[in-house]
């Protein structure tokens, strides 16, 4: 009996904490797509408690009531073999909750997966995150610029982060901005993000990827729009180009401070995706190819029009 | 490097060197002791020849006690690093070694062999079987994965340990970023152990098809028996999936191969595909027979027939089905868009409905019953709570959106060692409790095995419950440290708090087990705890031939039927029982598997091939060996039974 008391009491505790004063940082969202699976979250916690709350009650009526030596010496439990309609209920509702759920599931799964609501009518600012052993590297192909270690994001701007890896497997992840995805090292994926607030935000590898995994962080700047092309006016002024040389410099194991470069790595080393991904797929590979060009169109003209 | 180099232990500690130490002591002291005690005879006749399901089961049962306290250590030193923001107790790569044999040790070596053991020794008896179908092969099984898992855990003073992680995720697990034979140890040993597995499955298979006793239908199996069936058919399915993916990763390691490799168009992610067409499946193949367990302990506690047997069926064989289409929920974040995790998000979920049906089974399985607490019942309802919240959470992990933030994080060990501990460990230990009376002859003693679930319950609850919050905080898995500023201290401080717990929980079993082996009463009957099914239906301790008569069945509670009912379990006479000889050959065959690995994880080709070469001589001397069993006479049939306490 104890056992359950305390769980209850333990539970409470956790949704006192989650709801606290002091958010947790994946409830304590700073842009869209954080806030959609923060809300995902809560929701989904909602719904469990009242089941492990049905469990709970159950459980301790079943055992309060049918203990041994709260019945006579004589008492010879039945045969019973179930019910048609007990077990309907049994099945019912959880199905109805799975359904719910699955609602839910579905549609955050499309919001995440695209450009986030409300920002879809500028163009994302396209990052290229590539990780090498311990390291974030930080390619913006339209400002030309490159960055090690630290971002810095413009608020109230899509963001499309291509990911890639230098190596093992490793994983994206700024909690108070969005959810994390792999970056691999034959192929490029995609993560939209966007932040609401200025701040400095914490972002890493979450996925364990030898030695040096504990210290593979980064930071995550958002400012003001204006700022953010300040920033850009900056690097491209004060700091040095990255030359191929210094670039392989950079890629071996090992922990590095923030750096900041006015030229990237895309040209030299390019990212593997289109003609220079893992597996070519015949006329996929074409269409690729041909989308990448007119993505590098497009950057073009960014930087014309800027 | 140098061949002898890559025996040494490319990053060696104090401990690991005062393990080397211990090992070879103990080593020296186990053949030292069976040599002055004269053993050695009874040591190969009466064990490491036998092919005897009971025997088999309980060296299983050792070896995974002896794993359990080797996955622990592990266990409470990660715990113990992670208590204090920058604490060097250890340092990165010694914490990477050892949260990866954590896992491969408890999981393959210690979790496998517990329902293995329980699995041996119970299902023919709750059959009404005299053994298994093949019992040499039950010994072979055994037998590979006993030195299968003694290959692993010399990896640490041989070589070095792998450090990869238990999922030994590609290209990290590769030779371009794990340059020691750690992985190898790794690819190899589990491969051995895995064909032990595999072997097991078919052979329960066929038992358990073939062998019931008469008037056993299949909708008249006991839970257990059912539970198991279920079991081995996932393990037939899922288990060569492990073997090819193995087989690959070996190639890769060993001969150049480029499977997972980053160039030459190796695809990392297909070695996570692999794995986890066989992991997810693992994970049931854990569960279902602890599901099983609960559905003998509960009824035979509460007095009363369990609730909805055929849902339970049903429930067990829709697990088994959706475990199968479930494996990408384990990397959401890999990018293969929204439209693939929709999908198996959803089935993910679904998984819920059937375990859902079982928790309320159980709990209506206790409604107008008369229910006694014990430690065996004590375990079974502590797991339904417990067992519930890990559950749930599996749901909300379930949800793929939410999960790139509960992905990777101490999120993610919470719910796993929720439903693990209570769904695996918890029902283990009342398994042992359940059945230790009719594997030894006397019981474990109440209070203190009060005490242990008591322990191991709240450290089970302390130990893992902080680590929600320190998830949904931004604390990743498999972290050596963290700093002071991110808050995450208190949380892995209580974290460590309940680990001790439980090692406190699993040092009074041990006690127990002592404890009770001196003390308690020999005189407890072949039925201690008025149980249900037929394998209290033989006597204590239990007869080579299992049964003097092979009992009639007319319902998934035979016994309990002869107890209350009138019907009658053993009609008939005495006849000769024809028994399987026991055979060396497993053992030698598994300990030239030993060597085979051995040379392969260090390249040392020579020995390998004369490695093959044995194995391949001991299946020529299988093939054409003569070997009819022999028969016990009707004389000594009757001899044994009278001395048993007569005939049942």
């Amino acid at each position: 009996m104890k056992i359950k008391g305390a769980l209850l009491l333990l539970m409470f505790a956790v949704m006192a904490v989650l709801t606290g004063c002091e958010p947790l940082m994946v409830l304590n969202p700073k842009g869209p797509q954080a806030q959609t699976q923060a809300d995902v979250i809560l929701l989904s916690i909602g719904i469990m408690s009242f089941i492990v709350i049905a469990v709970f009650a159950i459980l301790i009526y079943m055992l309060v009531k049918y203990r041994s030596s709260k019945q006579s010496d004589d008492y010879e439990p039945p045969h019973i073999e179930g019910n048609h309609i007990v077990e309907g209920i049994i099945v019912g509702i959880p199905v109805l909750i799975v359904i719910v759920l699955s609602i839910v599931s579905v549609r955050s799964n499309y919001l995440v997966e695209a450009t986030p609501e409300g920002y879809e009518d500028q163009d994302p600012l396209v990052v290229y995150a590539q990780s090498s052993n311990w390291k974030w590297h930080f390619s913006y192909p339209e400002q030309g610029i490159e960055t090690v270690n630290y971002l810095y994001i413009p608020t109230d701007r899509a963001l499309e982060f291509k990911l890639y890896s230098e190596g093992p497997i490793t994983s994206f992840w700024v909690p108070q901005l969005g959810g994390q995805k792999y970056a691999m090292s034959d192929m490029v994926t995609t993560l939209h993000l966007a932040a609401d607030a200025p701040g400095e935000y914490m972002g890493r590898n979450a996925n364990f990827s030898g030695e040096g995994f504990a210290e593979n962080t980064f930071s995550v700047n958002a400012v003001a729009p204006d700022e953010f092309d300040e920033w850009v006016d900056e690097v491209q002024e004060t700091a040095e180009p990255l030359t191929e040389e210094k670039y392989n410099e950079l890629l071996e194991p090992g922990h590095l401070g923030q750096l900041t470069f006015s030229s990237t790595h895309l040209e030299f080393s390019p990212p593997p995706e289109g003609e220079h991904g893992g597996h070519h797929h015949g006329d996929s590979s074409d269409n690729s190819e041909e989308g990448n060009m007119n993505m590098d169109q497009d950057h073009e003209d960014h930087n014309h029009s800027e | 490097m140098d061949f002898f180099d890559r025996f040494a232990i490319p990053h060696p500690s104090p401990v690991i060197y005062a393990s080397m130490v211990a090992i070879t002591l103990t080593l020296v002291a186990i053949v030292a002791g069976v040599t002055y005690t004269k053993k050695w005879g009874y040591l190969w006749r009466e064990w490491l020849t036998t092919v005897d399901h009971k025997r088999i089961g309980m060296m299983y049962l050792i070896s995974a006690l002896l794993m359990l306290f080797r996955g622990g250590a592990d266990a409470i030193m990660m715990r113990a690093q992670t208590a204090l923001p920058e604490n060097t107790l250890l340092d990165s790569q010694h914490y990477n070694e050892i949260f990866t044999t954590h896992g491969v040790v408890m999981i393959i070596f210690m979790a496998m062999a517990f329902i293995m053991a329980l699995m041996n020794f119970v299902v023919p008896l709750q059959i009404g079987a005299r053994d298994v179908a093949f019992p040499r092969l039950n010994a072979l099984s055994f037998w590979l994965y006993f030195w299968g898992a003694m290959l692993f855990n010399i990896s640490f003073v041989i070589g070095g340990s792998p450090d990869a992680g238990w999922t030994s995720y590609f290209p990290l697990a590769g030779n371009e970023f794990s340059q020691s034979v750690g992985t190898n140890y790794y690819m190899i040993a589990i491969q051995i152990a895995g064909l032990g597995t595999l072997i097991t499955g078919i052979n329960f298979i066929v038992t358990i098809l073939k062998m019931r006793a008469p008037g056993m239908t299949l909708m008249k199996m006991p839970m257990f028996t059912w539970s198991a069936l279920i079991t081995n058919l996932i393990i037939v399915f899922a288990f060569p999936v492990l073997t090819v993916a193995l087989a690959m990763g070996t190639i890769d390691r060993l001969f150049g191969g480029n499977f997972f490799t980053t160039t030459d168009g190796g695809m990392d992610m297909l070695w996570a595909n692999l794995f986890w067409v066989w992991g997810h499946p693992e994970v049931y193949i854990l569960i279902l027979p602890a599901f099983g367990i609960y559905s003998e302990i509960i009824p035979t506690f509460a007095r009363r027939n369990l609730y909805g047997y055929k849902s339970m069926v049903a429930s067990i064989v829709l697990i088994s089905v959706l475990s199968f289409v479930v494996w990408v929920h384990h990397f959401f974040t890999m990018g293969q868009g929204a439209m693939v995790n929709s999908i198996f998000s959803i089935t993910t979920m679904a998984i819920a409905i059937p375990t859902g049906i079982k928790i309320f089974n159980w709990l209506f399985t206790l409604w107008k019953g008369k229910i006694t607490i014990t430690v065996p019942m004590l375990y079974s309802l502590g797991f339904i709570p417990i067992f519930t919240i890990g559950g749930v959470t599996g749901v909300m992990l379930g949800m793929s959106a939410a999960d790139y933030q509960y992905h990777n994080t101490m999120f993610l060990v919470a719910h796993f060692h929720l439903v693990i501990i209570p769904g695996v460990v918890f029902a283990m230990l009342a398994g042992l409790t359940y059945w230790w009376p009719k594997m030894f002859g006397f019981m474990l003693n109440e209070r203190i095995g009060k005490l242990s679930f008591w322990l191991i319950s709240i450290g089970t609850c302390v130990a893992f419950f902080p680590m929600f919050i320190s998830g949904l905080d931004g604390q990743a898995r498999r972290m050596y440290t963290y700093s002071e500023a991110t808050g995450f201290g208190i949380w892995n401080m209580l974290s460590f708090v309940g680990a001790i717990m439980l090692a406190a929980g699993f040092v009074t079993i041990v006690y127990n087990i002592y404890y009770s082996t001196r003390y308690a009463s020999r005189d407890i009957g072949s039925d201690p705890w008025d149980a249900r099914s037929l394998e209290w239906a033989t006597h204590t301790p239990v007869p080579d031939y299992n049964f003097a008569i092979t009992p009639q069945v007319n319902s998934s509670e035979a016994f309990w039927d002869s107890k209350k009912n009138g019907h009658k379990l053993f009609s008939g006479e005495y006849k000769e029982i024809h028994m399987p000889n026991n055979s060396g050959v497993p053992f030698i065959m598994s300990a030239i598997f030993f060597v085979l690995g051995f040379s392969l994880v260090f390249s040392i080709w020579v020995l390998a091939v004369i490695a093959l070469l044995g194995i391949f001589a001991c299946l020529a001397h299988r093939s054409f060996e003569q070997d009819h069993g022999y028969h016990i006479p009707v004389e000594e049939v009757k001899e044994t039974e009278e001395k048993l306490g007569g005939a049942r």
